[in-house]
């Protein structure tokens, strides 16, 4: 696997070939205890410190399911637009691995509690790509193996292996779109808007931190290629640990340029996961699945089905919280955003940001532009995501307020800003330490206008007479003795009102 | 002193409660028996004197106070070695689990304690209780009281030898497919299986959890309805276990005494005689069917032509579940651990050579047969037919019990067999719950009581009574009323016919 991959020309593998995607999202749920038992259920912490017999598979010792996590993934199936089971189990599916405790997932196989659904997804350019849902369903995540010594971090060739149950017995829900084709070149795009709507989605439902990064919202991506003019899917592949949104574009257009360049060379594709390396933007082979794994799923015998009543799973769809595309067009109408306004907004991801900023006092139109062009300039420069900036939406939002109510120009508020981007406190500090509050004491303004005005009396002279207009010079001059403190506005109005007196 | 040995747990309760003897002194005299007489039965695995003195201590100072935590307190008792308890070691009689001491007690096990049952020690079984006649543990067999060259049934073989040696006037046993009442039936004491999910499964270390249930074994009807009442409740922990009252066992045990079944209809399994049958059993079995039409009840022939696939079908799905139950035990977290050290072995090694050296014969059979039972393309017709028996099974006991209230069969086909004639037969070994397995794939309440000793051989036989699920009262009821009929029949409990231990200890 030294080898380095031999990959095709993106235009070349469209011109060719169409791509199929299928994509699997784990999500960790946010309940206050696991799946199955009363463990606290908490990202880190000392290892082992978050377990008991049920989530460390100690004989004798049984599961009860966790209320709130069918709760949450009847949420997720509704909002989903799934159908919502009537009746469902949970099954064991059979492996033996260190980080499982009993050597089976207590998971759900044919009898999912939300099947059938669907998620309509933007893209860039502001069309909508229908996702189709196959089901969502429960299961308990695993615990975590750190394998030190050997090569490779995997267990085989490791010297020893640690192994941390705090997470094993974390409620899971598993959502699996079915195969979804005619995505065409925009396949990448696709996948990525994809989990990135899925994330808001279950954001708003506020039932996980759908954090990539500690792996609370984990994508696997299947993708395979099908010759142009057919219609019988190509042998995918699977590559996991793909841990942000950009990496599921870039995965998934790597495996795309990889299997069109094994295809073309008259070679197949091999059946099996690939991990995904965030460094290099490249999938190297992990395991092969071409004889199937035979699980031994059977229905687990230590847990009663699961029956949602009617009237709860109505109870449910009647208090969804506002859903991400309800809410866009609401903000779109009550911000009077045209189409292109609302999709850079979308595209700069910074529609929660400001809507924050929104709701933290400012109007709309100015939080947006603060965002959407100073900040995200800010943004781009240092590398780091929008919603990293060190600054929170309600210092934006005084920002706005103190150059509305006349304390800074646009000029200083953006000083103040980089200010506050800098570390050095809340805007009022900032102004404060940097000096930068506009002069808005009149006596000291009226001095200097009126030195101004006596240093160019013919200029005074012509504002006496009623030329307004030369008032501009005057100005000019009172902003330059102030150092640009002053407002200019203001410094305008005592002029003419000095020259009228 | 060992007259209390010989005494039943309702007896020695109400003489502890009225302090005219300490629950210390019973315990101690308990004590002695085991260590005069364990030796040649080999009923426990373990012996607790010292937690056992110290529990004792405690019931009778609050009896001092005039607090009796429950009808049984300070009586002591057997308990077998597949439930979990914090203060012992629990091993299943597997090697795989030498030494574990488990983190946390049963419920089985807390409410015991909680009703100040005195705990003596863990009783021997059948490795992860598969087995009919304890051989199976990889700690040596149990023999039974009555003669020490045969078994003592199984799984729960330990804790029926224990009650027909002395060692202790109750015990808790388990039963997935007979292994409660086959021992009762065996040893001539009383082995109850309550309704599924009537006694909590969290901590009772799984063999096949659709099907075991945890259970009372006694002396007398009595004595099991009271310990019934003690471990029997819902439990927030067993999503499996029924949240709703406890049958009222103990009044039932008490009407029924009064010795009058008018009104109660008797139904006589039709499937379970014929071929395989004793003739010593059946004989005694048809004398305490009598017995029951002399006490009031009607008594007819029941068909029930599913339970004759009950065997086969108990036989993929305790298996397919035990495969997926016992994958835990792989070295990793606790029990036996092969190939320590070793740093040329890999995990997969590890587990692997652990389950190699940690689980017996049986047991490696069953799993053996669970995973291809579970397998891809075998699923459907081993699996999935066997769950269609099962259906069919509860069906026949739905008609039957539209024609009667109980149903009626013997425990088990013969009486205890030498130890060492089927070992190397596994087929005659599962016949000895021919008649017991419906009841767990319907999730039935059943249980057996003596009912005389069969003629060719002079050992017990037992009579197996079923009842609908949540109905086990009905079943205490006649139990008991049969009871009192037999006992005054034969002028005593047949119990104390057993021979004397200590002349025949070697
Ligand atoms: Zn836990």
């Amino acid at each position: 696997m030294t080898a380095v991959a031999e990959l095709m020309d993106y235009d070349e593998v469209l011109e060719r070939f169409d791509p199929v995607l299928g994509l699997e999202v784990h999500v960790e749920l946010n309940t206050n205890t696991k799946m199955f038992c009363g463990c606290a259920n908490v990202f880190g912490g000392e290892p082992n410190t978050n377990v008991c017999p049920t989530c460390l598979g100690m004989p004798g010792a049984l599961p009860v399911v966790n209320g709130t996590a069918v709760e949450s993934a009847i949420r997720i199936g509704l909002a989903l637009n799934c159908e919502i089971a009537q009746w469902c189990r949970f099954a064991r599916k059979n492996y033996f691995y260190p980080d499982m405790p009993k050597n089976f997932q207590t998971s759900q196989y044919d009898e999912p509690i939300a099947f059938n659904g669907h998620l309509d997804v933007l893209l860039d350019d502001g069309e909508v790509f229908r996702v189709d849902i196959e089901r969502a369903h429960m299961e308990e995540d695993t615990g975590k193996s750190l394998h030190v010594g050997g090569a490779t971090g995997r267990i085989h060739g490791a010297e020893h292996s640690l192994l941390d149950y705090n997470r094993a017995g974390v409620p899971l829900i598993e959502i699996v779109t079915k195969p979804l084709v005619g995505t065409g070149a925009r396949a990448p795009e696709v996948a990525r808007a994809y989990v990135s709507a899925l994330r808001d989605l279950l954001r708003a439902l506020g039932v996980s931190d759908v954090r990539m990064d500690q792996g609370s919202l984990r994508c696997d991506a299947n993708v395979s290629l099908m010759p142009k003019g057919t219609e019988v899917f190509g042998t995918r592949t699977e590559t996991k640990n793909v841990n942000s949104l950009r990496s599921v574009e870039r995965a998934v257009r790597y495996e795309m340029t990889r299997h069109a360049a094994v295809l073309a060379g008259g070679g197949t594709i091999r059946q099996e996961t690939r991990h995904f390396d965030e460094s290099t933007g490249s999938t190297s082979s992990g395991r092969a699945k071409e004889t199937a794994e035979d699980y031994r799923y059977f229905p687990e015998p230590d847990l009663v089905p699961i029956a949602p009543a009617r009237e709860w799973v109505e109870q449910l769809a009647a208090t969804l919280p506002e859903l991400p595309w309800q809410r866009r067009q609401r903000i779109q109408a009550e911000w009077n955003l045209t189409d292109l306004e609302l999709r850079d907004l979308v595209n700069a991801d910074a529609l929660d940001i400001v809507a924050a900023t929104v709701d933290a006092g400012a109007p709309p139109a100015e939080a947006r532009s603060w965002w959407v062009s100073y900040l995200s300039q800010k943004a781009n420069a240092t590398g780091t995501e929008l919603t990293a900036l060190p600054i929170t939406p309600a210092q934006v939002a005084k920002v706005i307020a103190l150059v509305a109510e006349g304390s800074l120009t646009n000029k200083l508020a953006r000083e103040v800003v980089d200010g506050v981007l800098a570390g050095e406190g809340e805007p009022e500090q900032v102004v404060e330490q940097r000096g930068l509050k506009v002069v808005s004491d009149d006596s000291a303004l009226l001095a200097a206008i009126d030195e101004a005005l006596a240093a160019q009396p013919d200029v005074a002279e012509k504002i006496r007479g009623g030329k307004v207009a030369a008032a501009g010079a005057i100005v000019g001059a009172v902003m330059k003795a102030t150092k640009g403190q002053a407002d200019a506005k203001r410094v305008r109005e005592l002029i003419i009102s000095r020259c009228e007196s | 002193m060992s007259d209390l040995i010989r005494q039943t747990a309702a007896e020695l309760a109400a003489k502890i409660a009225a302090r005219e003897v300490s629950s210390v002194e019973v315990t101690q005299a308990h004590l002695d028996r085991i260590t005069a007489v364990d030796p040649a039965v080999h009923a426990f695995l373990h012996v607790d004197a010292e937690g056992a003195l110290a529990a004792a201590r405690k019931v009778d100072e609050d009896i001092a106070q005039g607090h009796v935590a429950s009808p049984l307190a300070g009586v002591p008792l057997a308990l077998k070695d597949v439930l979990t308890t914090q203060d012992m070691p629990t091993t299943c009689g597997s090697k795989m689990l030498e030494g574990w001491v488990p983190p946390y007690d049963a419920t089985v096990t807390r409410r015991l304690r909680e009703a100040g049952v005195i705990i003596l020690g863990k009783t021997n079984m059948d490795e992860f209780a598969m087995g009919s006649s304890t051989e199976n543990s990889a700690y040596g067999p149990t023999r039974n009281p009555w003669d020490l060259d045969r078994i003592p049934g199984g799984s729960g073989g330990g804790s029926s030898a224990a009650l027909a040696a002395f060692e202790a006037p109750l015990a808790i046993g388990t039963d997935t497919g007979g292994s409660i009442r086959q021992p009762g039936a065996v040893t001539g004491t009383v082995g109850v299986k309550p309704t599924y999910g009537g006694v909590s499964r969290y901590g009772l270390v799984a063999f096949s959890s659709s099907l075991d249930q945890a259970g009372p074994c006694a002396r007398t009807v009595l004595d099991a309805a009271l310990l019934h009442e003690v471990i029997a409740g819902h439990d927030p922990l067993d999503s499996t276990s029924i949240d709703q009252p406890v049958p009222a066992v103990v009044a039932a045990a008490r009407a029924g005494a009064a010795g009058d079944l008018s009104g109660v209809k008797v139904g006589v399994v039709r499937e379970f005689r014929g071929e395989g049958y004793q003739p010593g059993v059946v004989a005694a079995f048809d004398t305490a069917v009598d017995q029951l039409r002399k006490l009031g009840a009607e008594v007819v022939e029941v068909s029930c032509p599913s339970f004759t696939l009950a065997l086969p079908a108990y036989y993929l799905i305790a298996p397919s579940e035990c495969s997926s139950n016992l994958a835990r035990f792989d070295a990793m977290r606790y029990g036996l651990r092969v190939g320590e050290g070793d740093a040329a072995l890999s995990a997969e090694q590890v587990m692997s050579l652990t389950r190699e050296a940690g689980f017996g014969p049986e047991v490696k059979r069953r799993v053996i047969l669970g995973t291809y039972a579970l397998s891809a393309g075998y699923y459907d017709a081993y699996y999935g037919s066997a769950q269609k028996v099962r259906t069919l099974i509860s069906r026949d006991f739905a008609a039957a019990y539209e024609q009667v209230d109980v149903l009626v069969a013997p425990t088990t086909p013969t009486t205890a067999f030498p130890i060492g004639e089927r070992v190397g037969d596994p087929m005659q070994m599962y016949l000895a719950d021919l008649c017991t397995i419906p009841s767990n794939l319907a999730g039935n309440a059943a249980m057996s009581v003596p009912c005389g000793l069969s003629e060719e051989d002079g050992l017990p036989v037992g009579f197996q009574i079923m009842a609908p699920a949540l109905a086990d009262d009905r079943m205490y009821r006649v139990a008991a009323a049969y009871e009192v009929a037999r006992d005054a029949a034969a002028g005593g409990a047949l119990i104390h016919r057993v021979p004397e231990l200590e002349a025949s200890a070697r």
